[in-house]
């Protein structure tokens, strides 16, 4: 177990680098700089600006010098946002995104593992049908649109609900419903065709001749071996509402990472995407590590390797 | 065998069975009249191919029917109660506790995410007001009966940590669990290897004789019915289409289906000019069954009659009986000699 | 024994031996059908998935054949007509109705600058649903390809095209879209002035731009797909027959991978045309969509948001379109999984 986690933790850091190196040169590529857009300032001063934060050196150089100064755990300052370093932006910015997007996977969870239950096990009844109609329908729905959608009407028609910011509970309401849409409806789609799944399996039958109410066969036998597609999706949902929130950030006027992020490539603030996109990758890579952990936990038949 | 037939206890008893799957492609009429009984302590073999209905049977004898089936005519009575009239509560009741049964497959059949000790104690939790201690032990006792050794240690283990053998023997030990009247075994050893085989076989009439339960054999392998089974009853499309003993049916066949499959087993003691005569021909075709009777399509000696009419029972001494034309065609032929 | 019962009414002729052809003719063969004929028939018999096929050619006929024959163009400004509700006409228009014209109604109102907005509409639609489609496209030629590749050649070669994958996958999608779009949008329009792609400019360089950012990026999923059904085919016996037959790995590839694997590539495919849509429409929320004047629905929605309050109805008419064009394909796609692919499951 400590001999599979130490290894997958040495491919994750590959992976991050790999992703770092590919992420610096591909940003470079990109037509324009940090200082192109301010209008404000001559063309001297911007090369002097450029001078300054090291971008008039070969790219391999500064990409040595930001590899080093990382592994020192520095990060460099913000191009843009001058006098703030990235670590302290992300610092700032990665609890709020991290927060709504925990809460929309909790809420998630919460809803779609037990409508995709329901909706299994009423297979072709009227509540099934009904699930399935809400379940294609939400994974329907691009988060702008219900955003959109949910601000007009609790928000400016019925003037119930906060729209902007994070300040008290209820201006959480539309800001995690709208991201916890599409994870739901998929985790109910998920769970109802997996559990199907699983109630066809040979054991499925051996608990209903043992006498077992289906209640139990659901609950004991089959929920703990249909969950398991339920668990490796939500390392990867967690990670993509971290990166995806900058819409709903954007809607409601979080103060998000994803937000900063956008505006940061946006804006060419090389050392902003780089940090911002090492800390995404290794939320990933940690999120799968962890699912597979889990994974090991649920089913015993897995093995570490 | 009319011997005591009327002193044994009458334990089930099917009558005019018919049930259907209702797929989207169609009704498949999986049983189309089935009855036979069984006392005490009978041990009877369902012979037949895939698709010939045994399972199906033996299933609804649980209520356990899948999903699109349906019962749609006939009755089952065990041990004095109308299974096909019973509530899903009262079925609990039996399933697991009266009668039990043992799956084809044991790769399949035990749930990978619990050990051993879990799944025969869940049972024993169910159906007795054992404490989990007692359970346990009982557990324990279980696998010993059904010749694990060190069943401490088996107990904590999960499913696929044993090997196909032993993890049939644990699926019997569940089914003893609550010591049932009926055990049904579905091609209990069809998955497994042939020394396995032999083994579980050995096991299971050693535990008959212990325990003196009535057992329904589900095989296609006539071997195995013969050495374990008093009566057979022969399934061919959703009928019983020859039941009798064993003797009768291995010494006296009667229907044209059952001569081939008789002759269809590969035997040791013979020339070695003999070859193995198959049966000819594809299963029927449920969703559109013929007319007539079932195996005409099939059969070498195929009448006129066969192709649109069913077959009527014909009786012989004791419980031998038939559904054939052929046999039909020989008392019509007498008849027709009185009558001139 | 028994004396048969008299109510059967036997006669002699009944017992005569049947020839074979009437043995023969017992047997109902059901109609053989091939992979196509048999999925076809199943999904006729859905209902969803045959109302949402529906919905898609009204959408199509909506996008692609309307137009033409609507009054106003798209990009068409009314002076004096900006900023109608539904049915409602402009000053100018009034006055040639007072005047005993007929006048063409603004059915869905017009937008700020005048422009009719159920044209608009059509033309969203039409954007949207060709980046949809070509992005599909595009991904399956890439994804099947790569996928296969990986799956047939096995060994270090798959290890490293499908480490190549996953780290694809870990880069941060909205990074990758967004460079690649600006880095690819210069290229495109240089391309676009060159004789014979002019095609280009009716969609509009940056609507290219997008198709390609999509396909390169979303092609991972197709190629594991593949990958993974090229391997079940490669272990399974018919190849393995084929193989120790003498075939070569072309006819092998062609005759049995391909037949095999078509299915789920189908269904893939279609379920790609949404995803593509969704994501285009929030590209254009962020304002890296399609650019103006040529709208897209998520470039229709983005623009009413602002004046919402006033005028609902240029919002919730493009979300409410986006929202049932990507419903419909993802019904028919499911329809057409569960038709030709009962396997692949979401």
């Amino acid at each position: 177990m400590t001999k599979y986690i130490i290894k997958r933790v040495a491919m994750g850091l590959l992976s991050i680098f790999i992703v770092a190196t590919l992420t610096f040169f591909l940003m470079n590529m990109v037509p324009g700089g940090p200082f192109v857009a301010e209008k404000s300032i001559s063309k001297a001063a911007q090369e002097a600006l450029a001078s300054k934060y090291g971008l008039d050196k070969p790219i391999f150089e500064r990409y040595v010098t930001y590899m080093t100064d990382f592994l020192k755990g520095d990060m460099g300052v913000s191009l843009r946002q001058r006098g703030r370093t990235v670590s302290e932006i992300i610092f700032s910015k990665f609890p709020v995104s991290a927060g709504l997007a925990g809460i929309a996977v909790f809420v998630a969870l919460c809803v779609g593992i037990p409508l995709g239950c329901i909706s299994a096990y009423n297979r072709g009844k009227l509540s099934d049908n009904i699930i399935i109609v809400l379940g294609t329908c939400g994974i329907a729905i691009p988060s702008f649109i219900s955003s959109v959608l949910l601000l007009y009407t609790f928000g400016s028609r019925l003037n119930i609900l906060p729209t902007i910011g994070l300040n008290d509970a209820a201006s959480y309401i539309m800001p995690v419903t709208a991201l916890a849409i599409y994870p739901t409806a998929y985790i109910t789609r998920l769970m109802r065709s997996s559990l199907l799944d699983v109630m066809g399996q040979d054991y499925i039958r051996t608990a209903k001749a043992k006498g077992l109410s289906s209640f139990v066969t659901l609950f004991k036998h089959a929920l703990r071996n249909a969950i398991l597609p339920v668990v490796t999706y939500v390392g990867p949902m967690l990670a993509s509402l971290m990166t995806g929130s900058f819409v709903v950030e954007k809607i409601f006027t979080i103060p998000g990472l994803g937000r900063e992020f956008v505006s940061s490539i946006s804006n060419r603030d090389y050392t902003m995407i780089m940090g911002t996109t090492i800390i995404l990758a290794t939320l990933i890579i940690a999120a799968n590590v962890i699912v597979d952990i889990l994974y090991k936990v649920i089913d015993p038949r897995i093995k570490l390797k | 065998m009319g011997k005591g037939e009327n002193m044994a206890e009458k334990l089930l008893e099917i009558k005019d069975e018919r049930l259907s799957f209702f797929t989207p492609a169609g009704e498949v009429k999986a049983l189309n009249g089935v009855s036979f009984t069984m006392n005490e302590g009978d041990v009877l073999g369902i012979v037949g191919e895939s698709g010939s209905g045994k399972s199906v049977t033996a299933y609804s004898i649980m209520g356990l029917t899948a999903y699109p089936g349906k019962l749609i005519g006939g009755s089952i009575l065990f041990n004095g109660h109308r299974i096909d009239e019973m509530s899903e509560k009262e079925l609990r009741k039996i399933r697991g506790n009266e009668v039990s049964i043992i799956f084809q497959d044991p790769m399949t059949s035990l749930n990978p995410v619990y050990t051993i000790g879990n799944q025969i104690e869940e049972v024993i939790l169910l159906h007795t007001d054992k404490t989990k201690q007692e359970a346990h032990a009982r557990a324990k006792e279980l696998l010993e009966l059904v010749g694990i050794n060190e069943p401490d240690k088996r107990l904590k283990q999960y499913p696929h940590e044993l090997s196909g053998g032993m993890r049939q023997r644990v699926m019997i030990a569940i089914a003893l669990a609550c010591e049932p009247k009926l055990l049904i075994a579905d091609e209990p050893t069809t998955a497994l290897d042939v020394t396995i085989q032999a083994q579980i076989l050995e096991l299971m009439q050693e535990l008959r004789k212990k325990l003196g339960m009535s057992i329904i054999m589900i095989t296609h392998d006539l071997g195995v019915v013969a050495s374990m089974c008093e009566k057979i009853a022969v399934m061919y499309a959703g009928h019983i289409v020859e039941y009798g003993t064993t003797d009768d049916i291995f010494y006296n066949p009667k229907h044209e289906y059952t001569k081939g499959l008789i002759k269809s087993i590969p035997k040791l003691n013979v020339e070695q000019t003999e070859r193995l005569v198959p049966i000819e021909g594809q299963p029927v075709d449920l969703l559109n069954p013929p007319k007539g009777c079932p195996f005409a399509p099939r059969c070498e000696s195929c009448m006129k009659i066969c192709l649109d009419r069913m077959p009527p029972k014909t009786e012989f001494d004791g419980t031998h009986y038939s559904h054939c034309w052929l046999l039909q065609k020989e008392e019509f032929a007498q008849e027709e000699k009185t009558v001139e | 024994m028994k004396k048969p019962i008299p109510s059967l009414h036997l006669n002699a002729d009944d017992f005569i031996p049947a020839t074979s052809e009437e043995k023969e003719s017992l047997v109902v063969m059901r109609e053989s059908v091939n992979f196509w004929k048999d999925g076809l028939r199943r999904l006729r018999k859905n209902k969803i998935a045959m109302v949402s096929l529906v919905f898609i050619l009204i959408i199509i006929v909506f996008a692609y054949f309307l137009p033409s024959f609507w009054p106003y163009t798209y990009d068409q400004q009314i002076k004096y007509s900006e900023n109608l509700s539904p049915f409602e006409y402009g000053k100018d228009e009034q006055a040639r109705i007072d005047a005993g014209e007929s006048v063409f109604p603004h059915i869905c109102g017009t937008d700020k600058l005048g422009r009719d907005f159920a044209v608009r509409l059509m033309m969203g639609t039409r954007i949207s649903l060709t980046v949809g489609l070509i992005c599909a496209a595009l991904i399956l030629i890439i994804g099947a390809t790569f996928g296969a590749i990986a799956g047939f050649a096995g060994g270090w070669v798959d290890n490293i095209m499908m480490r190549f994958t996953d780290i694809l996958y870990t880069i941060p999608d909205i990074l990758l879209i967004i460079i690649l779009s600006i880095t690819l949008r210069p290229k495109i329009e240089s391309l676009a002035t060159v004789k014979g792609s002019l095609w280009m400019n009716q969609v509009g360089p940056n609507s290219t731009a997008l198709v390609i950012v999509f396909a390169l990026l979303y092609w991972v999923g197709m190629a594991r797909i593949t990958r993974s059904q090229v391997l079940i085919l490669k272990e399974s016996e018919y190849v393995t027959a084929a193989r120790a037959l003498g075939a070569k790995s072309g006819r092998i590839i062609r005759k049995h991978l391909l037949t095999n694997c078509i299915g789920t590539l189908i269904v893939t495919t279609t379920l790609q045309i949404p995803s593509a849509i969704f994501t285009e429409s929030y590209l254009s929320f962020l304002g890296l969509g399609v650019s103006a004047p040529m709208p897209s629905l998520g470039s229709l929605a983005t623009d009413a948001v602002k004046g919402m309050n006033t005028y609902p109805h240029l919002l919730l008419l493009p979300a409410i379109l986006i929202s049932v064009i990507i419903l419909v394909f993802n019904l028919f796609g499911d329809g057409l999984r569960d038709a030709f692919d009962p396997k692949l499951k979401d």
